[in-house]
């Protein structure tokens, strides 16, 4: 940084991080484990995303999906635009940049001594695991885990290998659906909401954690209400352009609130009254 | 801090002078029939008596385009800096307001570098408004004069300047001001005559209530008709967001330069009425009809950033939109009446 800035971080420049393992978590998901090239670690708080940027392409928001107290950075990519493709073509020992973490957190401090209900739909598993993961590593510190995944088809499936270890676990539930049945698959068909009334754990003095495509939570929400979870134990993540990440370039507005930094996780009690939270 | 009076001879000499520094100055200018802020080469050129620019002079703290970063292709990156000294000559008073909320938006919280590092290097020459714009609407929004934010305020009153030196800045530029007296009573009398003038006239639209109250109507009026009716007839073309002073929304691109291993990082001004504003990866736009674009744009001016700064409305009077709306529904006043009318406040 220049004499003018007078030791001002720049808020746009990014770091760089080497990608020290990757592989494909299905056809289109790939999983990313970055090391900072500075040494070092970055501290976040799970529910929260960082901009990764390809110098020469540009930059895209990308939920975290490790938990802090791993060492590193995991990030889910998907193939759907101009950074990720890029991103996507990426071996180990590549480099990107990473700016933040940014934005609100899961509530792992006020959750402590509550059941834990995950109801992730799709790739909205990747941010959940970032909590998943941590509550299993702080396990006494919270009651039940319920964590129900829901999948659009059977190839789609994430985290698999890691899935079947949590299913052998005697202290977490982790129930799966597939919305539309295949023939390698002989467990749940149907979209993740009929998964709600299989729950052990007492739903409305649990802590119930959402995340999925923007058409999964009226119904995910409606469902909730139905078995009388108070919007304040509920907490949605969402998705949104967020360009700069750090609550200037208006991109990722939902009405009065910045996803990047009033989210993306957010009490239900909270966007309730927001008409373009869903 | 100090009050002056100057003849126009003086104050022209005054702008050679600067012109002659090392100094870029930027004035406003005839362009056409119309008005433009742009480097002056020349004193002769600055036209203080104009009524309103095409753009605002927002182009100087927040460029159309600005360089962030620059990098090497699967490398480091690096801030670009803007070091500039600029002179801004001829800011009318509502302009200087937006400005001045834009300071607090960029300052506060996650503090942007760049818009300030280029802020600081700008020393902003206000001047009162001469004669009313055919849009203006700036006494409605209490904008038509302004008391701070400028380093020096230039008034018009007669055969004479009156000029404020307001900061270290504007006093820095002083020295290069030969002949300027202090301000007589008479001479602050007159100038007290164009604010009082400027903060009736300044008005071709009245808006029905005071700014203050924006926020509570928008509070009421989200399921309103009024956004249905007007964006029937919105291009998204988004001129209303590209001629606003307030509007600070922008978009990031990356380009690689010929030589395809180095490049830049660049903003340039976007617009919540752009069809693709909300529009994220896989083709999914949060904000995909054209009323709700519609709505957004005046939420934000009368309640959204108002929240952020203070309780400030984020419309300045300018009515620079109402001039360039195509279709005649950006007209901010006519929005905000029809929603007075027709909205019950409890």
């Amino acid at each position: 940084m220049c004499e003018c800035c007078k030791g001002q971080k720049d808020i746009y420049l990014p770091e760089l991080a080497v990608i020290s393992k990757r592989r494909m978590l299905n056809g289109t998901e790939l999983f990313l484990h970055l090391e900072k090239e500075s040494g070092g670690d970055w501290q976040y708080t799970p529910g929260q995303f960082v901009e990764v940027s390809v110098a020469g392409i540009g930059e895209a928001p990308i939920s975290i999906s490790s938990s802090p107290t791993q060492k590193g950075l995991e990030l889910v990519v998907r193939n759907v635009g101009s950074v990720t493709k890029v991103i996507h073509k990426m071996e180990v020992g590549h480099k990107v940049g990473i700016r933040g973490p940014y934005g609100s957190t899961y509530p792992i401090e006020q959750a402590k001594g509550e059941d834990l209900v995950f109801i992730c739909g799709g790739i909205g598993l990747v941010p959940q695991r970032s909590f998943i993961r941590y509550a299993l590593d702080h396990r006494s510190d919270y009651g039940s885990i319920t964590v129900l995944i829901g999948t659009k088809c059977y190839d789609m499936r994430l985290y698999r290998e890691e899935i079947a270890l949590w299913q052998e676990r005697k202290d977490m539930t982790v129930i799966e659906t597939i919305d539309t049945a295949h023939d390698c698959w002989d467990g749940n068909v149907g979209v993740v909401t009929t998964l709600i009334p299989k729950i052990e754990s007492d739903l409305p003095k649990s802590r119930v954690l959402v995340c999925g495509p923007p058409v999964m939570y009226k119904f995910v929400l409606m469902a909730l209400a139905e078995v009388g979870v108070p919007d304040d134990q509920i907490y949605v993540n969402l998705e949104r352009r967020m360009k700069c990440g750090v609550g200037k370039c208006g991109h990722c507005q939902i009405n009065d609130k910045y996803v990047c930094q009033d989210g993306p996780v957010f009490r239900w009690s909270d966007l309730a009254t927001v008409p373009e939270a869903i | 801090m100090s009050v002056h009076t100057v003849t126009k001879e003086q104050f022209k000499s005054f702008v050679s002078a600067l012109i002659a520094s090392d100094r870029r100055v930027v004035g406003v200018q005839a362009k056409g029939d119309r008005f433009a802020f742009d480097d002056l080469k020349s004193a002769q050129d600055l036209r203080l008596d104009y009524d309103v620019t095409i753009l605002p002079p927002k182009k100087y703290v927040l460029p159309q385009q600005e360089n962030l970063l620059t990098f090497q292709v699967n490398g480091q990156s690096q801030s670009v800096c803007h070091q500039q000294k600029t002179v801004l000559i001829g800011v009318h008073p509502y302009d200087m307001a937006a400005i001045n909320q834009m300071d607090m938006l960029f300052s506060q919280g996650e503090y942007d570098v760049h818009y300030m590092n280029r802020r600081k290097q700008i020393t902003v020459i206000a001047c009162d408004v001469a004669r009313p714009s055919p849009n203006v609407f700036a006494s409605s929004m209490n904008t038509a004069t302004i008391d701070h934010g400028y380093d020096m305020l230039v008034t018009n009153i007669g055969s004479s300047y009156v000029v404020e030196v307001a900061t270290d800045k504007g006093k820095e530029l002083l020295s290069l001001m030969n002949g300027a007296r202090d301000a007589s009573q008479n001479d602050l009398g007159a100038r007290k005559a164009v604010w009082d003038k400027n903060e009736g006239w300044l008005n071709q639209h009245k808006l029905d209530c005071k700014p203050s109250f924006l926020p509570k109507l928008l509070e009421k009026s989200y399921q309103h008709p009024v956004w249905e009716e007007k964006a029937r007839l919105c291009y998204s073309c988004g001129s209303c967001n590209q001629v606003c002073p307030t509007c600070y929304c922008f978009d990031v691109q990356d380009e690689v330069n010929w030589d395809l291993k180095t490049g830049c990082r660049y903003r340039a001004w976007d617009g919540c009425l752009l069809q693709n504003f909300a529009t994220v990866a896989g083709d999914h736009n949060f904000r995909k009809k054209r009323a709700d674009r519609f709505r957004h744009r005046l939420y934000r001016k009368g309640k959204y950033v108002p929240a952020k700064i203070d309780g400030q409305i984020a419309c300045v009077g300018c009515g620079r939109c109402i001039t360039a709306c195509t279709a005649k529904i950006a007209n901010p006043v006519e929005v905000y009446n029809e929603l007075m009318k027709r909205t019950e406040i409890g």
